[in-house]
């Protein structure tokens, strides 16, 4: 089933995918900015394809990609790290455009998925809006405005969604802090709610870490750790009855 | 003579029929709606960064706390994404549970769906006839659990215990006599599935009541026939799935047609609507909670006859159990790793679709190889659906835009995440 589709997006559009690829079943395209709104059209009129709903629409933003907080790899002269890394510090390792906007596309009468992936860049990141191809993508670019700060060029209404009325900044992106930049209090002197600057500092509780070789680390085959445990139960089982 | 301009009505947030927190900005020509303009995000918590935040594991309960009606069906998705991307699978016993738990829960967010829908329509008996069954079913959550509604119950790898032997019993209080309580008892003498099998055994007979009191009612009829009529094509359009999509009369459901757990050896049929009216859509969920009712009992026969393991035995991933913790210095071990940092999960992104209540819930996640999901996207089905209010409402009077609220399941939870 899934070979076939693979076939199918071969044939139809050869070249003009950047990339296409198969993994977890699953099917991912990537493709180039410009030959969005094209590839769409096909995608949602071709016999072979027919999808016909759009599912999602998201934004990665991959500016932490691969790093991590707690180096696990090698110990140094004084062991292993013990320090957390701050993330917001560290240097990229991500070496492409910064953020992907990825569609999820759903067909109902072929019953079959795809994953549409496009790479935009960092400084002021826009793409074509699909809406005149699903309807139902509306907020779901809004959503993707309002957090990652995309632009959708041709999107009727690209108002924010989520966020509070006035907020600044696209809290989704990866450099934006997880607590936030501002609080809001009623102000009784005032009579009415203030934002502030945040007053609480951020924090990590379990720092992240990316464990290549996991094997040798931590992790013990269950089969064998169950028979150790059994010889061991064994064994104090005799020396019971001998005591 | 003089010019009628249209006016500007706001509805909600605050307001019983806004199901939550749905602020409406309502365009009106006298009691015709124009433009309906939704405002989301009161309830914006920013789920999906959290998740971002902290180990795997340790998300489960935020999703419980989406869509807050079908808890279980929202961890349902997000563990089989993390079992999907480290490939593992759990054991078959584990399966039927979560299925089995999967349709209580649909049956919970049903006669959610049905009390709130009749009382915002005017039919006040059924919330509190839909309340009756939902108390019953909360008390299974309880028993399997430990919490009526956030129950953190499944896990990657399998379901956190095995189902109990004994259910909880009444005790005789200041407000119940022991004749009182016994009769309170009277079901819960056996295990959690003897307590379901019973349940099961009496449900279809409900259901029949709700109907009574509404499936040929003149004025519920006249609430919902030929209201928010949504076609076949539209619907698809609309990003529309699950009942919203089966009342206008396409039969798609992820159970039957992307089937995932043990749904395959399950028998059930697909209820679809013909007009796509809210009515059709009230017929179409009915059904489902009957379907739901024999997928429940499908599951506690093949529960009853084959006992096994609930979890995996893989220590990467799920903790040991206890008693070897306290002997085992490789069992702390894992224990200590897991519960401090977690598992570390291969580098790749996976969508993992349930179908949900509401409609199809997935769950993308995207990770880098690290104890944490890089970037966790929920999609929820709520959210297509109220995106299209404008399309539904245009037309109607204001009256009917409680109606579509209402046909449209809205919970705030996951549509604002």
């Amino acid at each position: 089933m899934a070979d076939t589709l693979i076939d199918h997006l071969g044939d139809i559009f050869g070249d003009q995918l950047v990339a296409c690829e198969q993994a977890f079943d699953e099917i991912t395209i990537e493709v180039a900015k410009d030959e969005l709104l094209d590839i769409c059209i096909k995608l949602r009129d071709e016999d072979y394809l027919q999808f016909e709903q759009l599912i999602d629409l998201t934004v990665v933003d991959y500016l932490q990609y691969g790093l991590d907080e707690w180096a696990t790899d090698e110990a140094t002269a004084t062991g292993f790290s013990r320090g957390r890394q701050d993330l917001s510090q560290a240097k990229t390792k991500w070496k492409r455009e910064r953020f992907a906007v990825v569609y999820h596309l759903l067909s109902v009468s072929l019953n079959q998925r795809i994953r549409v992936k496009v790479f935009i860049k960092e400084n002021r990141p826009s793409l074509p809006s699909v809406i005149q191809i699903w309807n139902g993508v509306d907020w779901f670019e809004r959503e993707a405005f309002d957090l990652f700060g995309i632009l959708f060029e041709g999107h009727p209404d690209l108002r924010r969604l989520l966020t509070d009325y006035g907020f600044v900044g696209h809290p989704f992106r990866k450099d934006f802090p997880l607590i936030g930049n501002v609080e809001m209090r009623f102000d009784a002197k005032q009579n009415r709610c203030v934002y502030e600057p945040v007053s609480i500092q951020p924090r990590v509780l379990v720092p992240k870490v990316i464990r290549e070789n996991e094997e040798t680390i931590y992790v013990a085959d269950p089969q064998s750790l169950k028979e150790s445990l059994k010889r061991e139960q064994n064994e104090n089982a005799k020396g019971g009855s001998n005591g | 003579m003089a010019e009628i301009r249209n006016y500007t009505v706001n509805f909600g947030p605050q307001h019983p029929a806004a199901h939550g927190v749905l602020r409406l900005i309502l365009e009106m020509d006298g009691e015709t709606v124009v433009r309906a303009d939704p405002h989301i995000g009161l309830l914006h918590r920013a789920t999906e960064k959290l998740a971002e935040s902290k180990p795997f594991n340790q998300s489960i309960g935020y999703m419980d706390r989406l869509d807050y009606v079908s808890m279980m069906c929202n961890e349902h998705a997000y563990v089989m994404a993390i079992e999907k991307l480290m490939g593992i699978k759990p054991p078959k016993r584990a399966q039927y549970i979560r299925v089995m738990f999967a349709e209580i829960t649909r049956i919970l967010n049903h006669l959610m769906w049905l009390g709130a829908h009749g009382l915002d329509i005017g039919a006040m008996t059924v919330f509190l006839y839909a309340f009756r069954e939902r108390e019953s079913l909360m008390d299974a959550y309880e028993a399997v659990s430990g919490a009526r509604m956030h129950a953190t119950y499944y896990r990657p790898g399998g379901v956190y215990r095995d189902l109990p032997e004994k259910m909880p019993q009444y005790k005789v209080s200041k407000f119940s006599n022991q004749k009182k309580v016994d009769e309170l008892n009277q079901n819960r003498q056996g295990s959690l599935l003897d307590y379901l099998w019973d349940f099961t055994e009496s449900f279809p007979d409900r259901v029949d009541e709700y109907e009574t009191l509404l499936t040929d009612n003149r004025i519920w009829k006249q609430r919902t026939v030929g209201v928010g009529v949504v076609s076949p094509e539209r619907a698809l359009q609309l990003g529309f799935t699950g009942p919203m999509l089966r009342g206008s009369g396409i039969e798609w459901d992820l159970r039957r047609k992307q089937p995932y757990e043990v749904y395959p050896e399950l028998d059930f049929d697909i209820p679809i609507g013909s007009k796509g009216d809210c009515y059709d859509r009230y017929l179409v969920r009915m059904e489902e909670m009957r379907q739901s009712n024999r997928i429940i009992r499908q599951c506690i026969k093949w529960l009853k006859e084959n006992p096994g393991p609930v979890m995996l035995d893989n220590h990467k991933v799920t903790p040991p159990n206890r008693e070897a913790m306290k002997d085992d210095m490789e069992a702390l071990i894992h224990h200590f790793k897991l519960f401090t940092e977690g598992y570390c999960v291969p580098e790749g992104e996976v969508y993992q679709a349930v179908e949900h209540p509401k409609g199809e819930f997935g769950i993308y996640l995207a990770s880098d190889g690290a104890n944490k999901p890089y970037r966790l996207k929920i999609r929820a089905p709520g959210f297509a659906h109220l995106s299209a209010m404008n399309e539904m409402v245009k037309g109607h009077m204001l009256a009917d835009v409680v109606a579509v609220i209402g046909t449209q399941d809205i919970v705030f939870g996951e549509i604002d995440r």
